[in-house]
């Protein structure tokens, strides 16, 4: 299956990833080639088949919910490119 | 033979006999990786103080009696395990600075052994790549031929335990990012069970996928290193609480009454580069001189297992990395005015070709519309591949073959043709696709030179038969303690 530039911008814009005129063109090509490759599947009739969620048999796994110590803030924070020792600053969003 | 060539079983036996310290150990691999990284460049970050006062803490322990099971042992693991000590890049300028808060379980379990951590190792971006060319940093060079790739993802962990730059190394394999380097760079690499192995701490790439495991410079290390890193771990939801056995006790001469089952679609004209089917078929013989017996199996949905993997993969890891949004950890453009913007510019400025590449295809694969014939399409034929090696196994203990169609290539070779990469890893994704344990065991060389491995595997769980008839294998392949010449 064949994908177009458009398509390939809008996926980009859903994956907030911005594209450049040449790289959005490079991915089309690439993505195309991908995508017609994996369109082999539709050769299968997989109609009476499950969707495969996990490979060895496992179900739901829960706990207590208990209380536990949790990272301290100044850990938490450390690695934010902008934080103000409280919280991880972001430009503004509600003007 | 010099102490750094030794297997990481016999350091340990030296260790034990205090016939060498952990710090001549550690000073012996430290100056080994000055002589050769510069031309190899497997590591990313090297810790050489840390590894020093490591190994004499370890030493200490030892003459309290207090010594773990890895005592003494210089490893290094590859990059995307969190460390609380040193960087964790993921090979992405994403992580370029990032210093996790904690480690990932199996390093905690790998410092509760003794063992001494000297470094992190390079590796494709994020995990994405057979080449590890993909690497944000550096890329590394086959220590068999520095014109040739390492192989990937985990290059610089295959390359740094083939060149003697530590005795072993933790790796990832999310379709093969373990046994392919391994079989590339003549080295030891297993992809165990899904569930077997704690993944807390390791930076997911497709989760239903990806899996922790060891690359060794032979079976026993293999072994003994599993025995460390396995078991359930409450940090984890995926990983198994069951008990694991002891894996050298399974390093047992003579495979009689081990059934061996060879997928005839794998041997198919046109698929094995020459020189790979050879060495594999002398392996098959010498498992079978072992006292294995043989069968012909079928894996009717081997044609398919690229296209289901290289959407399901991509989907998993678009939803992952969702994450790196510029926010709380990772690259920022703190150029950008208004908060989308932020998030697109640091993702954008952040991850490299290949990820967005794997992105695109996963938010494609998952968009609205396109979900049903993409996603749902690949997972249900996951499905029928889980069910071909199920019933492979009703009828045979393992399966043999290759674990690349082809020895290394050259650097650069195929870095503008992301499908006939994927394409290559034919071999190997199924065993994540179908949560199988899987093992990458030197077999042979090719007629230049280059290591060719043979994959074994076998059905959930079942290590131990593989560690066995690997052992087999490895004592009549004749290419253990043959090393490359480096310098």
């Amino acid at each position: 299956m064949k994908i177009t530039k458009e398509e390939v911008l809008h996926v980009a814009q859903l994956a907030r990833l911005d594209l450049d005129i040449e790289e959005a063109e490079r991915m089309t090509d690439q993505l195309g080639s991908i995508l017609t490759y994996v369109a082999k599947l539709d050769e299968l009739d997989t109609t009476q088949v499950a969707v495969a969620t996990h490979t060895n048999g496992q179900n739901n796994v829960f706990r207590e919910d208990e209380v536990h110590a949790s990272l301290p803030r100044d850990q938490a924070l450390a690695n934010s490119a902008v934080q103000n020792g409280e919280a991880f600053v972001v430009p503004r969003i509600i003007g | 033979m010099s102490i750094i060539t030794i297997t990481l079983a016999e350091a340990l036996n030296r260790l034990r006999n205090q016939e060498v310290t952990s710090v001549a150990l550690t000073e012996a691999v430290l100056d080994r990786i000055t002589a050769v990284d510069p031309l190899i460049q497997a590591y990313l970050t090297l810790d050489r103080e840390g590894a020093l006062r490591q190994a004499e803490q370890a030493d200490v322990a030892r003459k309290k009696g207090a010594a773990g099971p890895l005592c003494g042992i210089p490893l290094a693991v590859k990059d995307n395990f969190c460390t609380r000590s040193l960087p964790t890049t993921c090979g992405s300028k994403m992580l370029e600075n990032f210093v996790a808060p904690y480690d990932a379980t199996v390093v905690t379990k790998l410092r509760q052994a003794g063992a001494v951590l000297l470094g992190k190792l390079t590796m494709d971006e994020f995990a994405m790549g057979s080449t590890n060319e993909n690497s944000a940093f550096t890329i590394p060079h086959n220590p068999w031929n520095r014109d040739f790739i390492t192989g990937g993802s985990s290059g610089g962990s295959a390359a740094a335990v083939a060149a003697d730059e530590c005795f072993a190394a933790l790796g990832s394999d999310t379709g093969g990012s373990i046994r392919q380097p391994a079989s590339l760079c003549g080295v030891v690499g297993m992809k165990p069970t899904y569930g077997r192995v704690s993944r807390y701490g390791l930076v997911a790439f497709a989760s239903s996928l990806d899996q922790v495991g060891p690359l060794t410079k032979d079976v026993r290390d293999c072994a003994i290193l599993m025995n460390v890193i396995s078991g359930h771990d409450p940090l984890d939801s995926t990983s198994q609480n069951r008990s694991v056995p002891d894996y050298t006790e399974a390093l047992q001469e003579g495979l009689h009454g081990v059934t061996i089952g060879i997928p005839q679609e794998y041997f198919k004209s046109g698929l094995l580069d020459p020189d790979v089917e050879k060495v594999v078929q002398e392996g098959i013989a010498q498992l079978k001189e072992a006292g294995a017996e043989l069968v012909e199996v079928s894996l009717p949905h081997t044609d398919y297992c690229v296209a289901a993997f290289y959407l399901i993969a991509p989907a998993e890891a678009s939803s992952n990395l969702a994450r790196f949004d510029g926010v709380r950890y990772g690259y920022r453009d703190c150029d950008a005015t208004s908060l989308l913007e932020m998030y697109s510019r640091s993702r954008s400025g952040g991850f490299g070709d290949e990820v967005k590449r794997r992105i695109l295809i996963g938010t494609h694969a998952l968009s609205a519309g396109y979900y049903d014939a993409y996603y749902r399409k690949a997972s249900q034929v996951r499905t029928l591949i889980r069910e071909d090696f199920m019933k492979a196994f009703t009828r045979c203990d393992l399966l043999v073959s290759p674990v690349s169609p082809t020895p290394a290539w050259k650097l650069g070779e195929k870095i503008n043709d992301p499908l006939a990469l994927y394409l290559s890893d034919i071999l190997t994704i199924s065993a994540n696709l179908s949560g199988i344990p899987a093992m990458s065991v030197p077999c042979g060389f090719s007629r230049d030179g280059l290591p060719i491995g043979l994959q074994l595997q076998a059905s959930h769980f079942n290590e131990p038969v593989l560690f066995k008839a690997a052992f087999n294998l490895e004592q009549r392949a004749g290419v253990t303690g043959k090393k490359p010449v480096i310098v």
